[in-house]
């Protein structure tokens, strides 16, 4: 029958069908030479997903080669489901960060669910119990009804799937810009915890090994997800592509991570891999090409919820809730009853064989055998041109422009009520953040930690990456990514321990974009080397931009750190009156891609803040150890909104603490600019010295007080003079009141 | 004293309420699925939170079909203390254990937030250890939290205090008359909608909600006592 339906391989050829499917002539071309014939129907459709940008990085791949992936912590580098990192005492903790744009964008609640559901699966995959979720999203101005649909969409997706699996919601940070209006960014960031000896891999090795289906029946939902991922989507394609989004299931994912979670301390099991983007074909050609073996699956046997599915719909179906496992010849039935514990269904649909083929059979045919390699390791790679965009000059050559201010307790207030800065309260109290028992430090504060439970030690993490620095500079803003993550990790008394990177761009066809991707991805690297925390992992998702408008260059970084004694954990807000307030690092007019100067100036430009690695990590190294030794009672770094934004944030929610302090220089600058490296940090009075001594760039500013009051004096006048309690209704209640805009 | 923590499919607040009382109160504890169909050798069983069955239908009503149910009901009806927290309130009240119903939150979205509660009644084998009227801080996380009960209802459970906890800071999910947690008549029988398991220790930012668990194991010590 399905003959009769699907075109032939000389159909497909002569009529150029592979295009449809995203193949390039010269790849079809390649597949044919890799065949040594031309490839049938479903042939051809294994080639395009696994050639998608989303499976193959075969754009990126050139760039990633270059991150630096080594540390004596990194217990397993890129490459995996999830990068896994040592934290001592025969533990590990094992993360990455997966992107869920372009689903997302045309469905967002479903979008953003099984976004958070498959990167949910890449982590229990690896054999880790997922402790803590976090997410990393980008929407336009929420001016129109669309955004603000997208928003309240994806938020709730996220809440609904990640609250039922029992996964805490940690943090994240949300930014609103026009450059995401069309296309929304949603980045969800998983942490799990297991011990050394379960570490578990996706691997298809040992001749006659069993391959079992287990989860969730496939349907047609997704076909084709990876490649619609991997393509720039016109208008009218989106009510078509919402098909291929798929639906989540948060109860099945809850059984099946139970389950799997049993199944990988059993010596049964030889290899896992979430059934994730091009679902069937990826997992299978992976572990095959990954262990340097091959897989023979007889398609008849695969749990099929619909009637009639092709070879073709079943190996590119993307439904939900599926893992593929090899599990030792023999022990099927151990694995069958473990997973009818959790009602899941555990099926044996192949086997492992030694001709490093991926052969499938169905209905007493074999409709394709492809060299597994041809699929995952030998995909194409591509070398794009790089060109320096216009706009890059013309920034650089611009001098520092300082954003016209008259009233500064307004402009504060302003600032406050952007939504970049604005509490997101709205957003993360729709999340469960405390299941678990082990959140100390929820959202809200520089970094999320998650004590690891039993012991007195504790993770943080993050996630940062503010794209206006990275599109006025891709190398400077990749730096300034990785060392806020640091700063933030470091801010809560941990010491940083790896990065993932989740990597939006627009497409790489343009030699612009190509040039921001390189630049970046640089810029990344420096930093990482120099703040000793490896990339163990990440996503890449190119090809966001609409009308041929990309977004900013978004390269999302994910940091995890250790914070090695309980007594170590500190967060943003100060903590006493008569504490001393400092401010770490000299303060320059820096303004090019600041909030101060969008919310002025509508727009962005200039150059980015500049960075220095060295001083950068000498801080942060300073900082770090005068937590260890008890002398900070806050830390905060000055990120958006500058200074003033730090310390009117470190006020928030400390019940009527106030803060007087002097900041000299240019009064806008010292207020409102954004150079980095720089942190508030308040210090009990019998440390003063001891704390003077260690923190050697740290100018006493000021002092906490108990009026609830925010008095900021100048060189010559007083500049801010506010009660607390305004400024703090002002930040939270800016972004329910942009939601409840009408029009 | 023996704990029973009853998990469900889609359970997910067990650990850390087997973690309170295995390691804060130093008592007996073990998980008993879904499956079981005697709890006789436990003297306390605990209904932890979570999405049972994903919440599927209304939340509580396929747990409630499970052969455990006929236990906990057993038990309840032997006077042994039954403690529903979350999702255990709503399984509870599919039961029939505890009168009325959760709608969901007034503003129809999940909630998970610190909440100041107020011991009503301290006369109840739960709230021993509080003294009346005492404020105390544990967090909610629901999104059908929105507790109801028709004018008849509401007028017994004021008349028996069964009332034992109550919202003071902003009521978030919409509760009429701001109720937090009931018992049944009897008193055995305990739902409430915030997490104490979740505020046992200040490093989370609460400790209060450990006395809950210290009152159960006090009451029982000193019930057993006199009997002895």
């Amino acid at each position: 029958m399905q003959q009769t339906l699907e075109p032939n391989p000389t159909q497909i050829k002569e009529e150029k069908i592979y295009r449809e499917m995203g193949l390039t002539d010269e790849e079809f071309a390649l597949a044919e030479k890799m065949l040594g014939r031309t490839p049938n129907y479903t042939e051809t459709g294994l080639f395009s997903v696994m050639w998608s940008e989303h499976c193959s990085y075969k754009n990126s791949k050139p760039v990633l080669k270059k991150f630096p992936t080594k540390g004596e912590q990194v217990l397993q580098g890129p490459g995996e489901g999830a990068g896994i990192v040592d934290i001592g005492d025969n533990q590990a903790v094992v993360f990455k960060i997966e992107s869920h744009n372009s689903p997302s964008a045309v469905e967002p609640y479903e979008g953003a669910a099984t976004g958070v559901g498959g990167i949910i699966r890449d982590v229990f995959s690896m054999g880790a119990k997922p402790i803590a979720s976090l997410n990393s999203l980008r929407f336009g101005e929420l001016d129109t009804p669309r955004v603000r649909y997208l928003l309240e969409q994806a938020v709730a997706g996220i809440a609904d799937y990640g609250n039922a699996l029992g996964v805490p919601t940690v943090g994240g940070e949300i930014q609103f810009d026009d450059a995401y209006k069309t296309n929304p960014l949603v980045n969800a960031m998983v942490v799990g915890l297991l011990d050394h000896e379960h570490i578990q891999k996706g691997q298809a090795k040992g001749v006659g090994n069993t391959v079992m289906y287990v989860g969730s029946p496939t349907g047609r939902d997704g076909i084709h997800g990876a490649t619609f991922s991997s393509v720039e989507l016109a208008d009218e394609e989106e009510e078509k592509e919402r098909a291929a989004v798929q639906a989540g299931d948060p109860f099945t994912e809850k059984m099946l991570m139970d389950a799997c979670l049993e199944l990988v301390k059993s010596d049964a099991l030889i290899g896992i891999q979430d059934m994730g983007a091009a679902g069937l074909t990826s997992s299978s050609a992976e572990m095959a090409s990954k262990a340097g073996f091959g897989v023979e699956m007889n398609l008849d046997l695969i749990p099929q919820r619909e009637e009639n599915m092709t070879a073709y719909e079943m190996m590119l179906s993307e439904s939900q809730e599926r893992m593929l496992i090899v599990v030792k010849k023999g022990r099927e039935q151990e694995v069958i009853d473990l997973f009818e514990k959790y009602d899941q269904e555990a099926v044996s649909v192949g086997h492992v064989t030694d001709d490093k083929m991926l052969r499938l059979i169905h209905k007493g045919e074999v409709v394709a055998e492809v060299p597994a390699d041809a699929l995952a390791e030998d995909a194409p790679v591509y070398h794009k041109p790089s060109e320096e965009p216009a706009y890059y000059r013309e920034f650089q050559a611009m001098e520092q422009e300082i954003p016209e201010v008259t009233d500064y307790n307004e402009t504060l207030v302003k600032l406050l009520q952007q939504p970049t800065i604005a509490s997101k309260e709205w957003v993360y109290s729709q999340f469960d953040q405390h299941v678990g028992a082990n959140t100390v430090v929820s959202p809200g504060s520089d970094a999320a930690v998650v004590r690891i439970s039993g012991k007195n030690k504790a993770i943080a993490i993050t996630t940062d990456c503010n794209s206006r620095y990275i599109y006025l500079d891709p190398e400077v803003g990749g730096k300034i990514a990785v060392a806020e993550a640091a700063r933030n990790v470091v801010c809560s008394g941990a010491k940083p321990l790896a990065i993932t990177d989740g990597l939006n761009f627009g497409s790489p066809e343009k030699p612009e974009i190509f040039w921001q991707i390189e630049k970046s991805a640089a810029g990344i690297s420096e930093a990482c080397i120099a703040l000793e925390s490896p990339v163990i992992g990440g996503n890449v998702s190119l090809f966001n931009e609409k009308g041929g408008k990309a977004i900013y260059p978004t390269p999302i970084i994910g940091m995890v750190g250790l914070i090695e004694d309980l007594s170590y954990i500190t967060t943003q807000n100060f903590k006493s009156a008569g504490d001393l307030i400092y401010l770490v690092g000299e303060t320059k007019d820096e303004f090019g891609g600041s909030e101060l100067q969008k919310m002025v100036n509508g727009k962005i430009f200039g150059k980015a803040p500049a960075i220095d690695l060295e001083v950068e990590v000498k801080r942060q190294k300073q900082i770090l150890e005068a937590i260890r030794s008890g002398y900070i009672a806050s830390a905060h770094d000055v990120s958006e909104g500058g200074a003033a934004v730090a310390i009117a944030e470190s006020l928030f929610g400390t019940d009527g603490l106030g803060a007087e302090l002097k900041l000299v220089g240019n009064e806008t600058a010292a207020l409102f600019a954004e150079t980095q490296s720089r942190f508030i940090l308040s210090v009990k009075k019998e440390h003063q010295a001891a704390f003077e001594q260690l923190v050697e760039d740290a100018t006493l500013i000021g002092e906490v007080t108990d009026r609830g009051q925010l008095i900021i004096e100048g060189s010559e006048k007083q500049l801010i003079s506010s009660e607390v309690k305004a400024l703090d209704d002002a930040w939270k209640g800016a972004i329910p009141c942009l939601l409840t805009l009408k029009g | 004293m023996k704990f029973a923590v009853v998990v469900f499919p889609g359970t997910s607040c067990e650990v850390d309420t087997y973690d309170v009382i295995k390691n804060k109160l130093n008592e007996e504890v073990q998980y008993v699925n879904h499956l079981n169909e005697s709890l006789d050798e436990y003297d306390c069983v605990v209904i932890p939170g979570g999405a049972s069955y994903g919440d599927a239908v209304r939340p509580g009503a396929i747990a409630n079909m499970q052969p455990v149910m006929k236990a906990v009901k057993k038990a309840a009806e032997s006077g042994k203390l039954v403690f529903g927290i979350g999702n255990g309130f709503q399984i509870l009240l599919e039961a029939g254990l505890l009168p009325g119903a959760m709608l969901k939150n007034k503003n129809l979205k999940f909630i998970c937030k610190p909440t100041q509660i107020k011991v009503e009644n301290n006369d109840t084998a739960f709230t021993f250890a509080f003294e009346k009227g005492e404020e105390i801080s544990v967090p909610i996380a629901h999104g059908k939290g929105n507790y109801y009960c028709d004018e008849a209802t509401l007028a017994q459970l004021k008349t028996n205090n069964q009332i034992v906890l109550s919202y003071t800071s902003e009521n978030l999910n919409g509760s009429i008359e701001n109720i937090a947690g009931i018992t049944n008549k009897e008193g055995n029988v305990l739902g409430m909608m915030p997490h104490p398991e979740r505020a046992v220790d200040s490093l989370f930012g609460s400790e209060d909600g450990l006395k809950i668990f210290q009152s159960i194991v006090r009451n029982w010590r000193e019930s057993h006592a006199t009997n002895a």
